[in-house]
């Protein structure tokens, strides 16, 4: 516990740290070192190549980054069972060994169903 | 593993800050409470890495060199207009930065985004805790410590979709939908990578992992030149530096989820990337190229110069590719995490499970290793060369790309009548 003390207070220095340069930033809007002119609706709008926005902004996007969200937890999840087999590796002999290389194999069986169903491909 | 005994204790002795740092504490308690001197000594352990490494990388190598650099590579100058050589490039564009007025486009989610770029910041000064820059130069020697460093590299990823969501604006909605697909698919095959390394050292904390391979004499890049291969790969598209950078592509999506961001909040982003291909660069410096060890040169020189150099090293790699490759298309960079780097991680992992347990049960000894160096060197080449004929890859026989004239076939003269005669 004694070195997790030291990263919770470094937390506290990573949050002063850019919350004073953003603080800075605001508070030298009073010392008039830069013309403040009052904000209007060209200044104020969205960036569009010149143009105005049409519509909402926050459109609907391709289903396509659900496929790669859904194969990430999938694969995420089973890495984070490999690592406990990867820290006990030296004890577990050659039974352990080849329960391991069985869980990759599912694995690899999982990326090839994906492959199959065309889900990693990006149409 | 026991801590070797280095270098002497004297707290001139500079080839161990911690020395230094140990005398200070001593004295410091004497006359000030427990607490205080706990709290002194993060103090010191961050001020130190940052004065020795981050700050002087970041404004010297991140800003200065990599503009350099590139500017070199693609035949033009780069700074050379404020201070000598422009040295002090950096410092003023800090300036610049800071006293630039900072504008919210009107229906954006101000709170959300003015948080994104501090929640962005945050990640990248907690990741040098764990870099181990000596034998007792360590911020946080904790034991999961690779983990550690996995889980808060993952978080800027948020900040950015925050970033990007709360512009209200199409085009950072679209980089910021970008940044967390790629995200997610190179974190797959970069933490099969890294838990190649960890089955062989059998260990999670950096400082063991150097210790490791200090005691066999031997860098992990030498067993597993795969696993490093992936990283490096994994960790440019994880960065998003210039080969893989679809989230903020110019040509594209103006700037990504970077669009509607201006002065200092804009700053934050652009100096913290740096910070993180820095702590990127120092990780793979820890877990692949031996860290603060040297072969026993660490005895000589100090050890935080060593594990510097090698990070400026890496540093440098990722600079080289981001002036010289071009800009991958996001199917493309898809399929290359999915089908490329996400099998050849895998055959990475199984390979290394053989070696180890054939080297545990069969009770080999050290020298084995440099034979499993060049078996797996070789098997790295293989794996690249057949997967990526099996992908469909293959080498062009006549170049594609514009030949200069000695090559085509030598100077031709041209003919007196194409002249325009006498």
């Amino acid at each position: 516990m004694y070195e997790f003390g030291h990263i919770g207070i470094l937390v506290i220095i990573a949050l002063v740290f850019p919350l004073g340069a953003v603080v800075t930033s605001w508070a030298l809007r009073f010392v008039r070192i830069r013309p403040n002119p009052a904000s209007n609706s060209v200044m104020e709008d969205t960036y569009e190549c010149g143009l105005r926005t049409e519509g909402p902004s926050l459109v609907q996007f391709n289903f396509r980054f659900y496929y790669i969200a859904l194969l990430f937890v999938l694969f995420d999840v089973e890495i984070i069972f490999l690592f406990p087999w990867a820290l006990v590796f030296d004890k577990i002999g050659w039974q352990g060994y080849v329960e391991g290389l069985g869980f990759i194999g599912i694995l690899c069986l999982g990326i090839l169903y994906a492959w199959r169903k065309r889900a990693l491909e990006w149409r | 593993m026991a801590l070797p005994t280095l270098v002497t204790e004297h707290w001139y002795d500079l080839r161990d800050l911690s020395n230094l740092s140990r005398e200070i504490l001593e004295g410091a308690d004497k006359i000030l409470p427990h607490g205080i001197v706990y709290v002194l000594a993060a103090l010191i352990g961050f001020v130190a890495s940052f004065l020795i490494f981050v700050l002087p990388s970041q404004l010297i190598v991140g800003v200065y060199g990599e503009r350099k650099l590139i500017g070199r590579m693609q035949s033009r100058y780069g700074p050379n207009r404020v201070g000598p050589f422009g040295l002090l490039q950096p410092i003023a564009d800090a300036i610049k930065l800071m006293q630039k007025e900072a504008l919210t486009p009107k229906g954006a989610d101000r709170a959300v985004m003015y948080l994104a770029p501090i929640i962005f910041v945050a990640p990248a000064v907690l990741l040098f805790a764990v870099i181990p820059f000596g034998p007792k130069m360590i911020l946080a020697d904790i034991n999961p410590a690779l983990l550690y460093f996995l889980a808060v590299s993952s978080l800027p990823v948020l900040a950015a979709f925050m970033a990007g969501w709360s512009a209200n604006n199409k085009y950072s909605l679209f980089g910021a939908m970008r940044i967390v697909a790629m995200s997610i698919s190179y974190e797959v095959p970069l933490v099969l990578a890294l838990l190649g390394v960890v089955l062989f050292t059998g260990t999670t904390s950096l400082q063991e992992m150097v210790l490791w391979q200090k005691h066999f004499d031997i860098w992990i890049v030498f067993l597993q030149p795969l696993a490093l291969a992936i990283y490096f790969i994994a960790v440019s598209a994880e960065l998003n530096r210039t080969p893989t950078d679809i989230a903020e592509a110019e040509s594209e999506i103006v700037a990504g989820y970077l669009t509607e961001y201006s002065g200092m909040k804009w700053g934050l982003f652009y100096g913290m990337d740096i910070g993180y291909a820095l702590a990127a660069s120092a990780f793979a410096a820890t877990v692949f190229l031996g860290g603060w060890s040297m072969f026993g040169l660490d005895k000589w020189v100090p050890p935080w110069m060593i594990i510097i150099g090698k990070t400026h090293l890496f540093y440098f790699v990722f600079i080289w590719t981001r002036g010289t490759l071009p800009r991958l298309r996001i199917d493309q960079l898809m399929a290359f995490a999915w089908k490329f780097m996400l099998p050849v991680a895998l055959l990475n992992l199984v390979l290394v499970a053989t070696e180890r347990m054939l080297w545990v049960e069969q009770e080999l000894d050290d020298s084995y290793l440099y034979i499993f160096a060049v078996v797996n060197i070789w098997a790295a080449l293989g794996a690249i060369w057949a997967w990526s004929r099996f992908l469909g890859y293959r080498p062009e026989r006549n170049p594609v790309r514009a030949r200069l004239v000695n090559e085509a076939g030598g100077y031709v003269p041209v003919p007196e009548a194409a002249k325009g005669g006498k």
